[in-house]
């Protein structure tokens, strides 16, 4: 068993007042910041009343739209805190260089890099793709909501605990320094005895359950709640993506699920499944969290792909090209993505067989993602394009995945991954692939969908400021680094010897500037154009002249979408609609069945966050109430039968001909 | 959206790789000295090569259509709803496939080639290992934060210094002793893991006399930045002087020095050994140099993994039973 | 799907709403039967894993040295017939003998207790022998996928439980059926995990 100090106290566990770090003027400054900042949010709620509607119309709603909306906000600010800690990197090691150990002690900066990792998957890509997801999936099929409304917020506070579990390892202990996934044996109890990689292992427990429960949501909306007439070859491909998207999440984060708890088990009981001693094996660790992490990064593209499906069309004014191929090659990449992660270990001594078979199949995929841009290409062939910011994004990730795909073959030819496996081409590699393939699709699908979710469309200069200093950031902070790959660099480095490489990580820190302004411009973007919704305002509901059923509601739809159900005769069924000259129902109205509001979501998720709080630190008479608090307000909750509630006629009537009113007054 | 533009971001794209490729003496993955790293530089050069014919004319379609098309041109055709073609659907499947194919074939008969595990059949282009010379075994350990070297042949050990004459075979066994390590010099060969209770293997051989950088590829912890070594291609004159050093140092590396260096430290000073305990490598692998350890080999049971097509082994047992 | 008479005019002859009320079809079956099968993952991952690890002994016990057959059979035939007292407990719910329903389903409650107890019994013996889950890796992947599934097992208890109240509450109102097959889909799939345990844990841990 390992050993628990006497120190440990029965209440507190391991917590003490060291836990928090005074004696680090970088973190003491950013907590004060933070502090100072929550005080202000706080109190501004406070100031303006506005707890009450917070917790009525957010925090306990289990309306799609607004979960969706809040995924994206989280995912925005942990893209601020990932961010952060991206400058951090580039700057210590533009600076550290022979005498100069830079500003981050190692003890600090592989925190950094580790917490780097965590949360831009974790915590930004995962929420931005899953708020897209749920926000526009529904619409797209034309139902009212999704199949299981309460799992839905409930999966949204889940994943929010994962995200302050890792905050709160900034300023209460520490956070792992073994990289994003924390491989064995350095990740177990006797190299890693302190709390970092423990406040991994929870947040990212915590979050999975709801990121699984996520995926058995979507799946089950867009296979049984697709309006009638709707079948599967005639969902919009953004659908078509999300629904092999939470395939590959109920089939892959379960293994997750297993890696974590294995290595739980052996921190907390002492067992060795991956120890050095004890008979354990490391290696078993690196494939069970491989099995999981390939499909992850899956995970994270194939929504992008679908954003961009529907940006194509609609912005070069074009049927998409080759609708069927499109999903057969989403289908066949989904099945692929599970069958390669041993490529991101051939050189942890698997056999030429081995290696080859997996080199062959990481190839392969390559096939129908390649079909995917030549069908988004010949859809831009004899179009009418016009470049609104989406369609910026759009031509940006064309150019650029494209180069980060060609990478990703060359790294799966073993023979060459041997050379260049954890060097600062992988690196390179996949943040081109992430930044050019999910990210540029994320700020192309939130540009796209913003007015739809709030009624006016997002201001274009800055838009575009923004995606021009992510575009020229984005090539100056990574092609330096493909190049380091090559001069035989490898990653996670804190200092270095070799004077002539200096040049290239002070071009990578350039790049990261860059993309700082990028961000900002975004941030602005927001303000103003909150500033200027008036004039931006979207009153027809379809500000871009699309094709599909989300852009036939107001902007932002009522809260029960629909007031009539649809009937799909075709794919591009709101082209179809405005091609036959469709007319707005103005009458016949009936009540609309919706789910209820709840309370237990946001409730459960708070006490897991408390038991992980305590699991993290020892405190086990508080973990062990904790845990029999979730599983007693569970039960409670499944006494509640009262979960629904009928919108009145004369309300859809009313809010049905307000909408006929503004469009009348805006024809 | 001006034609200035799109030729900037072409330019912007390419000059990095150009520069890179183009004879950057400093490349040391394109201009290596080994001559499986030799190998491994040409596969790179040969699969980039093969997708850039895909790539390039992607990319400058991608911008091409992208100006043509622009809604500011009336005079380029307009086909709203046109969205299909088998033949153009067949050929975007077909070019990729066959790029896949030749790329699958080069990377089956390259990575069985180019097995680590496989010894060497060649020491240079059109040169075939000479007969009778037996390679020279370095067995390598990864330590909390520097690299332990084993010359059973030679009879010593070295920290953090390495050594190895040139167009001689040289064959790594490596193993650590508490994390995931990967032994790489990028100017010699490959790099592969070093994992504790482990065994894995490298074939390599060094052409050119120099010192080059080696290092650890996978973070392991505080002094992993520090975990650096050179490595030095010598003749072999030079190589038996440098040999002849090691044994003059008069530090013996047995069981107790060894546990000595076990211990956590970072930057770790160049030190040899003259002589080294015999068992001494095989009871780091099997992980019971400390006294009262049990040896893996000894507690892996009856039943034991055998090793298939030379991948990864399970310790060997012991020559002889370890002194208490 | 109904189509309806009136089109609007415009419509080109198409109707693109439904005029009455449109219930989407449940989804609860389908989206446990698909939260199952993740669970299912998470024991083929257990199972991996106890195959990858399970013939490493430290030096200590095997299988062969621990496994107490008789008591895994006793064990083994709880459970199953656990399974079958739950389908005659949903047969005597389908005819709407509330009564029935909910004895057949104590009846199963505790052959699943009984299951446990019997396991919980082997768990504490194995530890008290010097052969805890911290022995040897095949200890620790054994105590985990065994250990696993009685964690499961327990859960379903418990979730039978609160059931049994919530019918005795509001009798067979649909939710409750919905929940009732759910429960059932968990059961079986329970049963059809111990079975892989079984044979793969058990009888063939004890061959040489």
């Amino acid at each position: 068993m390992p050993d628990h100090p006497v120190t440990d106290s029965l209440l507190f566990g391991r917590l003490s007042w060291d836990a928090i770090p005074y004696h680090e003027p970088i973190l003491v400054v950013t907590f004060i910041g933070v502090a100072l900042a929550a005080a202000a949010v706080l109190g501004a709620i406070t100031y303006f009343r506005l707890w009450g509607y917070l917790w009525r119309e957010w925090f306990t709603s289990i309306d799609h739209k607004k979960i969706g909306i809040m995924y994206v906000v989280l995912g925005l600010i942990m893209l601020l805190r990932g961010f952060a800690d991206a400058l951090m990197m580039r700057s210590q090691q533009a600076i550290a260089f022979g005498e100069s150990a830079g500003y981050l002690p190692p003890h600090h900066y592989d925190q950094i890099f580790t917490a780097h990792g965590v949360i831009m998957i974790f915590f930004m890509a995962m929420p931005l793709v899953t708020g897209l997801m749920n926000y526009v999936v529904p619409l797209q099929i034309g139902a009212r909501d999704v199949a299981f409304p309460f799992l839905n917020n409930f999966s949204f506070w889940m994943t929010v605990v994962g995200a302050v579990l890792v905050m709160l390892s900034l300023f209460v202990g520490e956070f792992a320094r073994t990289g994003w996934l924390a491989y064995p044996p350095l990740s177990g109890i006797l190299n890693s005895p302190d709390v970092g990689v423990d406040y991994y292992i929870w947040a990212l427990q915590i979050a999975g359950v709801g990121t699984l429960l996520s995926g058995v949501n979507l799946l089950v909306t867009i296979v049984k709640m697709r309006a009638p007439g709707m079948s599967m070859m005639r969902m919009p491909i953004f659908t078509w993506t999300a629904l092999c998207t939470n395939v590959l999440i109920v089939v892959s984060f379960p293994v997750l699920t297993v890696a974590l708890a294995l290595l739980a088990l052996d921190r907390y009981l002492g067992m060795n499944f991956f120890t050095a001693d004890g008979g354990g094996n490391a290696m078993m660790y690196v494939n069970l969290i491989w099995i999981w992490g390939h499909p992850e990064v899956y995970i994270l593209v194939l929504p992008a792909f679908g954003i961009f499906s529907e940006v194509v069309p609609t912005f070069c004014r074009k049927r998409l090209f080759g609708y069927a191929s499109m999903v057969y090659a989403t289908v066949v990449i989904t099945v692929l993505s599970y069958l390669v992660w041993l490529h991101h270990f051939f050189t942890m001594g698997s056999g030429a067989s081995v290696n080859s078979f997996f080199g062959i199949t990481t190839m392969i995929i390559s096939i129908p993602t390649g079909a995917k841009v030549f069908n988004w290409l010949f859809t831009m062939f004899r179009g009418r394009i016009r470049f609104e910011v989406p369609m910026l994004w759009t031509v940006g990730f064309m150019v650029t995945f494209v180069i980060g795909g060609m990478t990703g073959v060359l790294l799966a030819v073993p023979p060459a991954d041997f050379a260049l496996h954890n060097s600062l081409f992988l690196i390179a590699h996949f943040h081109n692939v992430i930044i050019g393939g999910v990210v540029f699709g994320l700020f192309a699908g939130i540009t796209y969908w913003f007015p739809k979710a709030f009624g006016y469309r997002l201001d274009s200069y800055w838009g575009k400021w923004s995606f021009w200093l992510w575009l020229t950031g984005f090539y100056l902070a990574f092609m330096p680094l493909y190049v380091l790959g090559l001069l035989g660099v490898t990653r996670r480095m804190n200092h270095f010897d070799d004077p002539s490489l200096q040049i290239w990580f002070q071009l990578a820190a350039l790049g990261a500037l860059l993309i700082a302004g990028g961000i900002a411009c975004f941030l602005i973007q927001l303000y103003v154009s909150f500033k200027r919704r008036e004039e931006l305002r979207d009153h027809t509901g379809d500000p871009w002249n699309a094709r599909t059923l989300e852009w036939s509601t107001s902007s932002p739809p009522p809260a029960y979408n629909y007031a009539f159900t649809p009937l799909v005769h075709d794919r591009d069924a709101w082209w179809q609609m405005k091609q036959l000259g469709y007319t707005r129902p103005q009458g016949g109205f009936i009540p609309i069945h919706m789910p209820a509001n709840t309370w237990a979501g946001i409730v459960l998720a708070g006490i897991s966050l408390v038991m992980g709080f305590a699991l993290i630190w020892h405190m086990w008479p508080l973990a062990i109430l904790s845990f029999i608090a979730v599983i007693g307000v569970a039960i409670f909750h499944t006494f509640n039968y009262n979960r629904d509630y009928y919108v009145p006629a004369d309300d859809v009537a009313r809010c049905e001909a307000d909408r006929t009113r503004l469009l009348a007054s805006h024809a | 959206m001006s034609v200035p533009f799109f030729r900037k971001l072409k330019a912007a794209l390419i000059f990095p790789v150009l520069g890179a490729l183009g004879g950057c003496s400093k490349a040391v993955l394109l201009s290596p000295s080994g001559d499986v790293a030799w190998q491994l530089r040409d596969i790179i050069l040969v699969s980039t090569g093969l997708m850039l014919l895909i790539i390039v004319p992607v990319i400058a379609a991608t911008l091409w259509f992208a100006w043509r098309y622009r809604e500011s041109n009336a005079e380029a055709t307009y086909s709203p709803d046109w969205d299909h073609s088998t033949i153009l659907e067949l050929l975007i499947w077909a070019a990729p496939l066959l790029i896949i194919i030749a790329l699958s074939a080069l990377t089956w008969v390259s990575t069985h080639q180019l097995d680590p595990y496989r010894p060497l059949s060649r020491i240079g282009a059109d040169r075939p290992v000479p007969a009778g010379v037996k390679p020279l075994e370095v067995q390598v350990v990864a330590l909390d934060w520097k690299w332990l070297f084993l010359y059973p042949e030679q009879g010593i050990a070295t920290v953090n210094e390495m050594a190895a004459p040139v167009d001689r075979p040289i064959e790594f066994k490596i193993t650590a002793s508490s994390v995931m390590n990967s032994f790489y010099i990028p100017a010699l060969a490959g790099q592969i893991y070093a994992m504790p209770g482990m065994q894995t293997r490298l074939h390599a051989v060094i052409n050119h006399p120099g010192i080059y950088d080696g290092f650890s590829a996978n973070y392991s912890g505080a002094g992993f930045s520090q975990m650096r070594f050179k490595f030095h291609g010598m003749s072999q004159a030079e190589f038996d002087k440098w040999v002849q050093t090691g044994k003059a140092s008069g530090k013996a590396l047995d069981r107790a020095a060894y546990l000595q260096l076990e211990q956590p430290s970072v930057a770790a000073p160049v030190q040899r050994f003259g002589t080294v305990e015999s068992s001494l490598y095989d009871a780091i692998l099997n992980r019971c140099v400390q006294p009262g350890a049990r040896c893996i080999s000894d507690v892996a049971g009856a039943i034991c993994r055998a090793p298939r097509q030379a991948s990864l082994e399970l310790p060997p047992p012991l020559a002889a039973p370890p002194a208490m | 799907m109904p189509e309806h008479t009136a089109t609007l005019p415009g419509d080109a002859g198409r109707q693109f709403y439904l005029t009455e009320a449109h219930h989407t079809k449940n989804g609860t079956l389908l989206g446990f039967w698909v939260y199952v099968m993740s669970d299912c993952l998470i024991f083929a991952c257990l199972f991996a894993t106890y195959g990858v690890l399970g013939r490493n002994y430290n030096g200590g016990p095997t299988g062969a040295d621990l496994f107490d057959l008789p008591l895994v059979a006793l064990n083994t035939s709880l459970l199953l017939l656990s399974s079958i007292t739950y389908g005659f407990a949903l047969l005597q719910g389908r005819k709407g003998r509330v009564g029935s329903l909910l004895g057949w389903l104590a009846v199963t409650g505790l052959l699943g207790a009984g299951f446990l107890g019997l396991e919980i019994y082997e768990f504490t013996h194995l530890i008290a022998e010097g052969a805890g889950p911290q022995r040897s890796a095949f200890l620790s992947a054994f105590f985990t996928l065994v250990g696993t599934h009685g964690l499961h097992v327990t859960f379903g208890i418990v979730w039978l439980v609160v059931l049994m109240v919530q019918i005795g509450m509001h009798g067979l109102i649909i939710p409750n059926k919905r929940r009732l097959m759910c429960l059932s889909m968990f059961w079986h799939f329970l049963d059809v995990v111990w079975i892989g345990v079984f044979t793969v844990v058990y009888l063939m841990g004890v061959l040489p």
